[in-house]
């Protein structure tokens, strides 16, 4: 192999190779951690906010008369949409997972005010607000009618009977094992609540939070002239349902609006619209930063074939084949892009470090760093391809020529 | 010389138009990527009442949980809670003093085809407009009167005013809010600081809200709070009087004070109030009161997006790619020259004068790349808009401005004669003879 003459050549002319190694050092670096940023919003956005998303739309009704009976109002809304074809459930509720507002409060153990022990969403629902929701109960059981109450904006709201999500159980009772159902928490004072269901996955409203999956039911209906409601329709019907929905509630009462009507799937795409132009835009720059470097190489690979090309004349007179020419470039580049891609997996994992400690985002997966290496090694052996070939066609007689 | 260096560089440019292009597109490229994020960072973290900087402060005690702090560690609460909120403003301390929070209000159009429709509002003090600067187009705010009367009067944004009385000077009409009517006082002139400075709580991105009314008929009326609100002790009671008489926090004040001994004495005056008030049983936590100004307050609500420095970072990064490119083939460029540096050499051109010449070159790379980049900056910018179109706001934060393009262009030259340095230097270095021997 020609693998001692081409480090010595290399070493002749340290500084040119040197700054190449640099650049894939940086460009590898660069890629690894714009993969493990882009798996790591990739596998946020992922996750199931327990509703039933692709067939649920919600709205706000605010009423603005002066003493408005919101009780009766929201009694007859519900009705009226519970009656449309189409639609499945409904329940009207302070808000919904992935609205990015809403109500979150302090949970104890014990009794008292003092330091919590976990603190969870909280969404005022009816009866209905499982099915509403679309979740999908694991243990326990759903509220009974008779259990539901009414609060308002400025009441204790606080229930005796409560759902949660499998995550808050855990979170609040972190020692027990076996069902969650039966067992009581309090909220601030001496309010005590007993879990009387478990959901699989519940959301809060706001996808940031490091609490993101600890939320629970509150069989409580808000006394408030602002109430938000929660549709969930057979599959096919959501879009027609909005419409009519719309229709319906603004002209059966004048003294309101109705407001905020989103689907599911529009609250969901709002909610991750960071997270999902952070992709777009890592993904923009790692493809832009390896046709740089690519190119930058083929570049480099010309200008070397063209300064070489007396000697390559002279090998191929003395007897080189093409195949042997195209191979000297082609290692040429293994080597130094071996160089790059060893010093780009410290320099990677240096600046991942940095990251995390900075801006504390998710250390990466080891095996992004095997897939940059291999796939910098192709970039780099594509873009001396050509030249190389080029090289390999240079003929025997340019060497017998004086320039 | 000037002018035969000029041509000289053209000549070496046209001579290689593939990488000569190639240069310039990734110094461009790299300028462009880099001076993207830094004007996207550069609008989020200015500060629109840099002027009166020293005169704003925002006020913080800490009536919080004594087992729990609001945040780690040891913060107090981000806003105030409607008992000292009051007692602050009325005891009129500070040169000038607001109270205020988002609310959420329905307008009815007098038109009878217009349909009444739900607008965010902040209900404030006479002082907030002065203080902040904010400016009028038609008329003006209340007095102080009007907030000790719980006057009905409205201060309406541009905006608005276009929408509910098309455009015209609308001082002194009635405009009527969930069935209560208003008289307008004054329609604010185009106003969107950025970030909205005077209530980080919710998204300091977003326009400031579109219609203004006294604070104290906004309590009496129990208008609906449209912001945060935060409690950590139960209501003693039931309905809104225990509400308002509770731990719970949801209003912002500032205060205006003129000169560092006047911020000493509030300082003072507040530590005064908390210590009063812990012998009535509140205020359990230690006394930790603050007044930021607007830059500290933006600062410690971390309102820039950790997402746009990790973004800066990996731009500059790239930047470094692109320059380390870029040297790489000037490097490969010169060497392929060597011969005819060489000649010149040995003919007698300094190595002064070759290195003025291969900068030259280098620096019509660098500003083609500086311009090109300021290109790229725009479309740069116009994909970041386009990725948050869903985001109203967006396009307040995508807007080039001179500082910004002048920084490219002296990015992008100093980008460029610096990567060329060592590749010139190279040059110069050359021994003539080695070269020219072969012929």
């Amino acid at each position: 192999m020609e693998f001692g003459p081409i480090w010595r050549t290399m070493m002749r002319s340290k500084g040119g190779y040197i700054l190449i190694a640099l650049q894939i050092a940086v460009t590898m670096a660069i890629m690894v951690n714009a993969i493990a940023i882009m798996q790591e919003r990739g596998s946020k956005m992922a996750r199931p906010s327990g509703l039933d998303e692709a067939n649920t739309f919600a709205f706000v009704s605010v009423g603005f008369a002066p003493d408005m009976n919101n009780k009766a109002l929201i009694n007859e809304d519900l009705d009226t949409l519970r009656n449309l074809p189409g639609v499945k459930h409904v329940t009207a509720s302070n808000s919904f997972p992935l609205r990015q507002g809403g109500w979150s409060e302090g949970l104890h153990r014990e009794p008292g005010v003092g330091k919590s022990v976990s603190s969870s969403a909280i969404y005022f629902v009816d009866e209905h607000g499982l099915d509403s929701f679309g979740l999908e109960l694991i243990d326990g059981e759903n509220f009974a009618p008779e259990q539901v109450g009414w609060n308002s904006d400025t009441d204790d709201p606080w229930p005796a009977t409560v759902i949660v999500s499998q995550a808050l159980g855990e979170h609040l009772f972190p020692d027990h094992d076996g069902s969650y159902v039966g067992k009581t928490f309090y909220f601030n004072d001496d309010n005590p609540a007993k879990i009387v269901g478990v959901v699989k996955t519940l959301q809060s409203p706001w996808q940031g939070w490091a609490g993101v999956e600890r939320a629970m039911l509150v069989p409580q209906r808000r006394d408030s002239e602002f109430v938000r409601y929660i549709v969930r329709t057979e599959p096919g019907y959501r879009d027609e349902l909005m419409v009519q929905a719309e229709e319906l509630l603004a002209s059966s009462n004048k003294d309101r609006i109705i407001r905020n009507m989103v689907t599911m799937d529009e609250v969901r795409k709002l909610a991750y619209l960071g997270d999902a132009a952070m992709i777009k835009i890592l993904t923009f720059v790692v493809a832009l930063l390896t046709a740089i470097t690519g190119l930058g190489l083929v570049g480099l690979a010309s200008f070397n074939v063209a300064r070489r090309t007396r000697q390559i004349g002279i090998r191929r007179a003395l007897g080189a084949t093409k195949t042997a020419i195209v191979r000297y470039f082609m290692l040429e580049n293994f080597v130094i892009s071996s160089i790059g891609i060893a010093a780009g997996g410290i320099l990677a994992v240096g600046l991942n470090i940095f990251m995390v400690q900075a801006f504390s985002l998710t250390p990466l997966a080891w095996y992004v760093i095997p897939i940059a290496m291999v796939a910098l090694w192709i970039v780099g052996q594509l873009a001396v391809a050509g030249p190389a070939r080029k090289a390999s066609n240079i003929s025997p007689a340019i060497a017998t020529r004086s320039v | 010389m000037f002018r035969y260096y000029l041509k000289l560089g053209t000549l070496s440019i046209r001579a290689n138009p593939a990488l000569s292009f190639l240069m310039v597109a990734a110094i461009a490229i790299g300028i462009g990527a880099c001076m993207t994020i830094m004007t996207v960072k550069h609008v989020m973290s200015g500060n629109p009442i840099e002027h009166k900087n020293d005169q704003l402060y925002h006020v913080q005690v800490d009536s919080w949980n004594p087992d729990d702090p609001y945040e780690d560690p040891d913060l107090p609460p981000e806003q105030l809670t409607y008992l000292d909120a009051k007692a602050l403003f009325d005891a009129s301390r500070a040169f000038r003093q607001t109270t205020s929070y988002k609310i959420s209000r329905v307008v009815q159009p007098e038109d009878d085809d217009a349909r009444p429709f739900q607008t965010d509002g902040r209900a404030t003090t006479a002082d907030f407009f002065p203080m902040f600067d904010v400016p009028f187009l038609y008329g003006s705010g209340w007095d102080n009167a009007a907030d000790a009367t719980e006057e009905r009067v409205v201060v309406l944004s541009r905006d608005l005013n276009e929408k509910v009385f098309g455009g015209e000077n609308s001082v002194g009409r009635i405009l009527t809010i969930n069935g209560e009517s208003f008289r307008v006082s004054g329609v604010l002139d185009d106003w969107t600081p950025v970030p909205k400075f005077f209530d980080l709580n919710n998204n300091p991105y977003e326009e400031p809200e579109s219609l203004y009314l006294p604070f104290s008929l906004a309590v009496a009326g129990r208008f609906d709070r449209g912001g945060n609100t935060s409690c950590w002790k139960p209501l003693e009671g039931d309905g809104f009087e225990a509400f308002l008489a509770s731990e719970c926090i949801w209003v912002q004040m500032w205060v205006e004070l003129q000169g560092e001994s006047a911020k000493a004495d509030y300082m003072q005056f507040l530590d005064a109030y908390v210590e009063e008030q812990k012998l009535l049983g509140r205020f359990p936590r230690p006394l930790n009161n603050r007044l930021y100004n607007p830059a500290e307050w933006m600062e410690y609500q971390e309102v820039v997006d950790d997402d746009v420095d990790v973004l800066l970072g990996l731009a500059v990064l790239f930047l470094v790619v692109c320059l380390l490119n870029t040297i790489g083939l000037l490097l490969a460029k010169s060497m392929r020259r060597a011969k005819d540096t060489s000649l010149r050499r040995a003919l007698g051109a300094s190595k002064l004068e070759l290195f003025k010449q291969h900068i030259f070159e280098a620096g019509i790379i660098g500003v083609a790349g500086g311009l090109l980049g300021i290109a790229m900056t725009w479309l740069g910018l116009r994909g970041i808009e386009n990725l948050y179109v869903e985001y109203d706001f967006i396009q307040h934060l995508v807007r080039m401005d001179w500082s910004m393009i002048s920084l490219a262009v002296v990015l992008a030259v100093a980008s460029a004669l610096g990567a060329a340095l060592y590749p010139t230097w190279r040059t110069c270095n050359i021994t003539p003879a080695t070269h020219l021997r072969l012929q």
